[in-house]
């Protein structure tokens, strides 16, 4: 079957480079197991979307590449080496695996208290030392990038969803990360402003970044995936390009077909 | 004596002791007071377990007794196992550890109160725990706590008048004092309870400005 993933073999140097590797990723909650030995590689600079029923584990596995949630077991490689996940990790390389991505949230969680400025400077001034003046001209590129430039100073609480969502993405952007998070980033938003989002989500695969998207959104996928991961309670199902998730006949994906698109 | 009369020769004996030792007292316990309360909250959210029990046994003991029985084991009391304060230094440390035990409740819910988002967000964005702390979650926080700690101040500036009970002459002293002599409790005791509420009055519109100012991010309709 040409949909299942790919065995783990051993990477050539430039191979490795090239990808963001997971493997045997498992985590629990108890006794359900929300992740089990998930093997995935993420090309860099291509956009991997993540489908699957709700509760198959896409948060889940977004979270572990970040940190957010500890896997209990696996090894995550962003092509300089493996690191060994689970068991107790010391701050330090939790900070190190973490600077590799940055997440951008269903609900945005934005700082409500800073401006939009402020929500993208924060980080560049507090976690990576750079100076005020240099953060804040960058931040306002960001946010001209993301169609904000004039909400600079507008706190989240008089912006849209939509908007405070392309605050959230040019937060994440001036993280710089080598790669992008994003769970369900449309999905707390109505039709029209979701368009928004996923119009910058749509510019930011045309550049050489290395995205992953969790999402219900057939459409998007089919539009910007280079790379589709079905996953179904904790496992990988089908792991190819875009053409094989939408041309299979598995049943499984069949009805997911069907069921996301009537939901729209 | 008319009760004109009587408040306007007592006023200025009235105010000296509010400037002098009421407001002072206030003010340097519930410096200290805030930091306590805030020492004892991130105890009791961050430390491990165990350590746990060292601020809730604080909470529990100062909240739970009362602060005239605590002033007069601090100032009578801790002489007999050797410990001599001052009355003004034992008024001090006894209302700010009493206020500390009551604000650091407050300051606790308005940590917890910050939805877990915001921690996400701050993890995700890599920031160190002292970064969390100072810029996301201490702003977010402090409008929140910020209506029952000015109660709790409130509260404080009324507690001052407990410390007659070991020898401070503070407003609440000079106005039993005049009433004793002037046999006018009626008078008297209206007159410095108009004095506290010009005091306390004075901390509600500081509040009113405060929340206004940390409040500047929240749509107001
Ligand atoms: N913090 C948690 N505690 C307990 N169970 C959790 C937690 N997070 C996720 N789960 C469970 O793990 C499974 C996968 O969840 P999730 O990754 O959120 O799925 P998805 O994002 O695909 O909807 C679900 O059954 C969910 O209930
Ligand atoms: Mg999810």
């Amino acid at each position: 079957m040409s949909a299942a993933a790919e065995p783990a073999g051993t990477p050539t140097p430039a191979e490795a480079a090239e990808t963001l590797r997971l493997r045997g990723i498992r985590k629990t909650f108890g006794s359900l197991t929300a992740l089990d030995e998930v093997d995935l590689d993420i090309p860099r600079r291509g956009t991997t979307v993540l489908l699957g029923p709700s509760g198959s584990g896409k948060s889940t596995l977004l979270r572990c590449i970040n940190l957010l949630e500890e896997p209990d077991a696996g090894e995550i490689d962003f092509g300089d080496g493996p690191t060994r996940l689970g068991g107790r990790l010391g701050a330090r390389t939790v900070r190190s695996i973490r600077a590799r991505s940055t997440m951008v949230f269903q609900q945005f969680n934005l700082f409500p208290h800073l401006t939009a400025l402020g929500n993208v400077t924060l980080a560049p001034i507090h976690t990576k030392g750079v100076a005020k003046e240099k953060a804040e001209v960058r931040g306002r590129e960001l946010l001209e990038k993301v169609g904000l430039g004039s909400k600079a100073d507008a706190y989240p609480d008089r912006l849209s969803g939509g908007q405070q969502q392309r605050v959230a993405i040019a937060r994440a952007l001036a993280m710089e990360p080598d790669v992008l998070l994003f769970d369900e980033p449309t999905s707390a938003l109505d039709p029209e402003l979701a368009a928004e989002v996923v119009a910058v989500l749509a510019d930011l695969a045309r550049e050489d970044r290395t995205l992953v998207v969790v999402t219900h959104s057939l459409a998007f996928a089919q539009r910007v995936a280079d790379k589709v991961v079905f996953l179904e309670e904790g496992r990988i199902l089908l792991d190819g390009p875009p053409a094989d998730f939408f041309e299979s006949e598995d049943a499984r994906l069949r009805r997911f077909r069907e069921m996301v698109s009537s939901a729209v | 004596m008319n009760t004109l009369q009587l408040w306007w020769q007592s006023l200025p004996d009235l105010l000296m002791a509010a400037v002098e030792v009421t407001v002072p007292l206030s003010l340097i316990s519930f410096a200290i007071a805030m930091v306590l309360a805030v020492i004892t909250a991130l105890g009791r959210l961050y430390l491990p377990g165990p350590l746990k029990v060292i601020p809730w046994l604080y909470v529990w003991i100062f909240r739970g007794t009362p602060m005239v029985v605590q002033l007069f084991i601090v100032f009578f009391g801790l002489p007999n196992i050797g410990i001599v304060l001052p009355a003004m230094t034992a008024a001090v440390v006894t209302l700010a550890l009493n206020t500390g035990a009551y604000a650091s409740e407050a300051v606790r819910a308005s940590i917890l109160s910050i939805p877990r988002g915001q921690f996400e967000a701050a993890q995700t964005l890599n920031l160190s725990r002292r970064t969390t702390f100072s810029k996301v979650v201490a702003p977010q926080a402090f409008r929140i706590a910020l209506p029952p700690l000015m109660n709790d101040f409130i509260d404080l500036v009324k507690g001052t008048s407990l410390v007659f009970a070991i020898t401070i002459t503070d407003l609440f002293q000079v106005g039993r004092q005049v009433a004793a002599s002037t046999y006018q409790p009626m008078a008297m005791y209206a007159l410095v309870a108009l004095i506290y509420l010009v005091i306390v009055s004075l901390l509600s519109l500081l509040q009113l400005v405060l929340e206004k100012k940390v409040s500047a991010h929240v749509r107001s309709s």
